[in-house]
């Protein structure tokens, strides 16, 4: 059986994503690099892949998907075991809170973090000024998150109960980044916040993508 | 068994996406109105049904859910029938994972290209009341939405709907900003992509559409 193909660098927030959810499935996959300096992530062979023109892009067999929580559902459902079951399949009521915060993660805490991130990291660069403002904007929303996250997770262990699901190992590649900046210092009032990210980051199989992230990010 | 209920007001864009979900499958559901103009969305009692002070709330005997396309899901499943598998589950993975692409491709390509538009030219000013339009935010808005445009007609050269040739979940998140979309002078931008046009015109005949549009105004 052919490995499952992941379009694009493991140093991406969101081919991160899909690359978690494989090795908590324990698949065999291949990263093929689509190198954005030569623009091959616009190149007819890539569009036909994502024709958004992004990363990641998935392939297994002769199904092609993109966009990297669909990846991440479709990883999850095909590969599940009794073992691991993060979507909770099977359960309306659990299965509706790890879509509940899943989407939490993509429509608050992230575009949160990502737009620090880009202040901060990308638009320097690319030769600009980060701009103070997003920057102040971005992390007064994002503890306005957090102020909900601590509350939630008082009460449960991970955010959809007191299961690990797609919606706690979705969190980690955006953390991951903005953990290495000076705003992560935001996280210091938040104790239970820091502990669930702690447990998260202890899983064999977010080490391994943190080391695919490092080596490709240096590279 | 008492009904489920949604808390909220039917012409806000993310209160009539968990609506019209519930009309497609037919499920029987009780609006609660949310005073959003008093303040009353940030309110303790509120909070405990939606922690972000958000529309809708939702809850179902003791399930409390917020956020609209995870509610939607919900009742999809819980409700849902065989021969109307929005979600493509009954269909296979294959089926179901094109939806989840396309559910996507909503979420975080069309609705950050078309939302700012219509939170500048009708939530801001008309709905919520906080603020008059931007017009660099809304010429921004469009610029995205035209390349976004030219993707879905791609799409829809090769699919009846979004996600194949059957309607799915995917399309249907489509109609609360879209139909506000169409109420402001650029709803002409549509007529340049003809497959998108007709797509849109198909999913806007679906009688529970057409019963959840009727709460949403045209004028303001």
């Amino acid at each position: 059986m052919a490995p499952v193909k992941v379009f694009g660098s493991a140093a991406f927030t969101n081919v991160a994503r899909v690359l978690v959810c494989l090795e908590e499935v324990g698949v065999d996959y291949e990263i093929v690099d689509i190198d954005f300096h030569v623009k091959e992530h616009k190149s007819p062979e890539h569009l036909a892949r994502n024709p958004f023109g992004q990363v990641p892009a998935f392939q297994d067999g002769d199904l092609m998907l993109f966009q990297s929580r669909a990846i991440s559902r479709y990883v999850l459902s095909k590969y599940r075991t009794d073992e691991v079951n993060l979507l909770r399949e099977g359960s309306p009521e659990e299965s509706a809170l790890v879509d509940v915060w899943l989407d939490v993660e993509a429509l608050q805490y992230d575009p949160a973090m990502s737009s620090v991130f880009f202040q901060h990291r990308v638009v320097p660069a690319l030769g600009g000024m980060p701009d103070e403002g997003i920057i102040g904007e971005s992390v007064e929303k994002l503890t306005k998150v957090l102020d909900v996250y601590e509350a939630r997770l008082t009460k449960h262990r991970y955010l959809a109960g007191d299961f690990l699901s797609l919606a706690d190992l979705s969190h980690f590649p955006e953390t991951y980044y903005f953990m290495e900046m000076p705003y992560a210092a935001v996280f210091d009032s938040y104790p239970r916040v820091r502990e669930w990210l702690e447990d998260l980051f202890a899983r064999p199989a977010i080490k391994k993508v943190v080391s695919l992230m490092a080596k490709d990010f240096s590279g | 068994m008492s009904p489920m209920k949604v808390f909220g007001h039917p012409m806000l864009t993310n209160v009539a996406r968990v609506m019209l979900f519930l009309e497609e499958v037919g499920a029987e559901y009780e609006l609660v109105p949310v005073d959003y103009l008093a303040g009353e969305h940030k309110r303790p009692q509120h909070l405990q049904l939606n922690p972000f002070g958000l529309m809708p709330g939702f809850q179902d005997g003791d399930l409390v859910l917020f956020e609209s396309r995870a509610i939607a899901k919900y009742v999809i499943r819980k409700y849902g029938t065989a021969d109307l598998d929005l979600l493509g589950e009954n269909s296979g993975i294959v089926e179901s994972a094109m939806v989840d692409v396309w559910t996507e491709v909503e979420a975080q390509q069309y609705y950050p290209a078309i939302a700012p538009a219509v939170f500048e030219c009708i939530i801001n000013p008309s709905i919520m009341r906080t603020a008059p339009t931007n017009q660099t935010v809304v010429d921004e808005s469009l610029e995205r939405l035209r390349g976004v445009l030219g993707i879905y007609e791609a799409r829809l050269e090769k699919s009846r709907y979004l996600a194949g040739d059957n309607v799915s979940f995917a399309d249907l998140n489509h109609i609360p900003f879209t139909f506000y979309f169409m109420t402001t002078p650029y709803a002409s931008l549509f007529d340049e992509y003809p497959k998108v046009k007709a797509w849109w015109e198909s999913l806007m005949a679906r009688p529970a559409v057409q019963r959840v549009c009727k709460n949403m105004p045209t004028k303001f």
